[in-house]
């Protein structure tokens, strides 16, 4: 499991407008790679080109490379439902299936795929739960609505539902941006642990959580409205927030932004 | 039922004429009554409109129920025919124009909801430019035609085109018109209804679009699709125009859709109101009171489906 990503000269298009320009880096196997940046500046687009989410729009469009260990993922021959069962995603706000229970949104992934076999879905969703730092909280209740639990609780969920598909590369859009501090502590703790089983890739908004639990960190950012977003630097997390290379960096990351 | 009971909270606090203070005059709408009197003739009003649109309901309902159920209070109602019975006679049962009116929306329902139901999902789902402009624009025109137009397009084609008779079938098939398009919108709402990041979440699975939207975005919206469903058949059982010239009424019970004469619930109201005869009807509020309370019972099992679904927000 977790494989490496490496972007080569990626753009993204909504129709005709190029909302990210030439993207080359490398994303880490089994570590925390953070997108930080302003708002609109392409960091989730970005994200989500990564496991091709972004085609899921009637209009969007991508030209480059996204490369899994080699292996280009936007190559005519590639499945793009296939990718994404390779590449999972975590959203931004909590989004169990409100028709089922905890038990089936976990094992959503698996059951839609094909996998039918109850000793061996119960097997993986234990694993998943607990992967999630959840499964102490909902032992006693898999049969409940999933819908029912605590908006932090949920995004537990949610992971869990991710991992339970064993993906190799989890993407993360801002988990935690509607949580309070102790469930985004809980899920800053997962991502930590997670780090040694998968790549990690998240976005944020918040700079402590970035320079908390990321290794490394890519900073992004957009020249005015209209104008695509890029990537300014990408480097350690411990050196993007004690020296920056770029004058915006420091600048955004000190708060002297805009 | 009291006209204060909208009234904002702060009026309670109103000491009234006793002592207003100078704070509590501003605190109720600084010194001006005005808008204290705008808000009571409003709620004023509102129950005034609510009173007169619900007058002829209640009028209707008590006229058909107080004329019509003591016809259902007899077995041989809800067991036998007209057959042999001739206008002068009283009693004699409806079971013919029940099971031909339960028939006719069945069958009706059967090829209605297929179509509306994928028509929606096309919409919703994949349809994306001029085709999808045009299907919504034809949904838009079939809402619109009066039933008279769906029957007599019927006509034209089951029976001046194809030569075929008049029968159960040629009315499902004008009922046929007239519920795909309810169906086709009220499902459209339905599955826009469903939040767009449910099926993110499920190609993010690596789960195909329409396994997602078999699996994912009908369950999420079933509740409410079955509800539109029903409230669409309720409205088409009651539909007479079709039924007048496609299925004429017969006082035998026929339970082939493809031979002969079909009774159902309306055409019987119809055949015996132009009959003056006191038998007659009283068969025509109990055939009446039978039609109402199936599409009330329809209209509960919706609401009820609506109700215990599994999709709580």
């Amino acid at each position: 499991m977790a494989k490496r990503i490496d972007v080569k000269d990626l753009n993204v298009y909504y129709g005709d407008f190029r909302a990210v320009e030439g993207v080359t880096m490398g994303i880490d196997a089994r570590s925390v790679t953070a997108f930080i940046g302003p708002s609109g500046c392409g960091k989730s687009t970005f994200l989500r080109t990564l496991n091709r989410m972004h085609e899921v729009l009637p209009i969007g469009r991508v030209d480059g490379e996204v490369l899994l260990d080699g292996a280009d993922l936007y190559d005519k021959n590639v499945d793009p439902v296939a990718v994404r069962r390779t590449i999972g995603m975590v959203f931004q706000r909590p989004n169990p299936f409100p028709t089922m229970s905890i038990f089936d949104n976990v094992a959503a992934g698996l059951r839609l795929n094909g996998m039918k076999k109850k000793s061996e879905l119960q097997d993986v969703v234990e694993r998943a739960l607990q992967g999630a730092n959840l499964w102490k909280e909902v032992k006693d209740r898999l049969d409940k609505p999933g819908a029912g639990l605590s908006g932090g609780q949920q995004q537990r969920l949610c992971i869990a539902r991710a991992i339970a598909v064993r993906p190799q590369v989890l993407l993360m859009d801002e988990p935690c941006s509607a949580l309070d501090p102790i469930s985004t502590l809980a899920i800053e703790d997962l991502i930590s642990e997670l780090k040694n089983d998968y790549t990690i890739v998240i976005v944020t908004h918040n700079m402590q959580q970035a320079a908390r639990v990321s290794d490394r960190t890519a900073f992004f950012n957009i020249a005015g409205t209209g104008a695509p977003g890029k990537l300014i630097e990408v480097d350690q997390t411990a050196t993007m927030f004690s020296s920056p290379r770029e004058q915006a960096t420091e600048d955004y990351i000190s708060g002297r932004f805009g | 039922m009291s006209a204060t009971s909208l009234t904002p909270s702060l009026a309670a606090a109103d000491p009234g004429d006793a002592s207003p203070g100078d704070e509590l005059r501003t605190l109720n709408g600084g010194g001006s009554g005005s808008r204290r009197v705008k808000d009571r003739i409003a709620t004023v009003v509102m129950h005034l409109a609510f009173l007169v649109a619900v007058i002829p309901l209640v009028w209707i309902l008590w006229t058909v129920v107080s004329q019509g159920y003591h016809m259902l209070l007899e077995s041989t109602w809800w067991t036998n025919s007209q057959r042999g019975v001739t206008v002068r006679d009283f009693g004699g049962g409806a079971y013919h124009a029940m099971a031909g009116t339960v028939m006719q929306a069945a069958v009706t329902a059967l090829i209605s909801v297929p179509l509306g139901v994928f028509t929606a999902i096309y919409l919703v789902e994949y349809g994306r430019g001029r085709l999808a402009r045009a299907v919504s624009f034809m949904v838009d025109i079939l809402t619109g035609i009066p039933s008279i137009v769906a029957a007599l397009t019927v006509y034209a084609l089951w029976i001046s085109t194809f030569g075929f008779s008049r029968v159960g079938f040629a009315v499902s098939l004008s009922l046929v018109l007239l519920m795909v398009p309810t169906i086709v919108r009220s499902t459209e709402e339905m599955l826009k209804l469903v939040p767009n990041e449910l099926r993110e979440a499920s190609y993010a699975l690596g789960v195909p679009k329409w396994k997602t939207i078999v699996k994912i975005v009908l369950p999420t919206a079933f509740s409410g699709i079955i509800t539109g469903v029903l409230l669409g058949l309720a409205r088409v059982m009651g539909e007479t125009a079709p039924l007048l010239i496609l299925g004429p009424y017969t006082k035998s019970i026929n339970m082939d859709l493809f031979n002969g004469n079909m009774a159902s619930l309306p055409t019987m109201i119809n055949q015996d109101r132009t009959e003056f005869l006191d038998a007659a009807v009283q068969r025509t509020w109990g055939a009446a009171l039978t039609l109402i309370l199936i599409v009330m019972a329809l209209n509960i099992a919706g609401r009820a489906i609506g109700h215990f679904s599994k999709v709580k927000s």
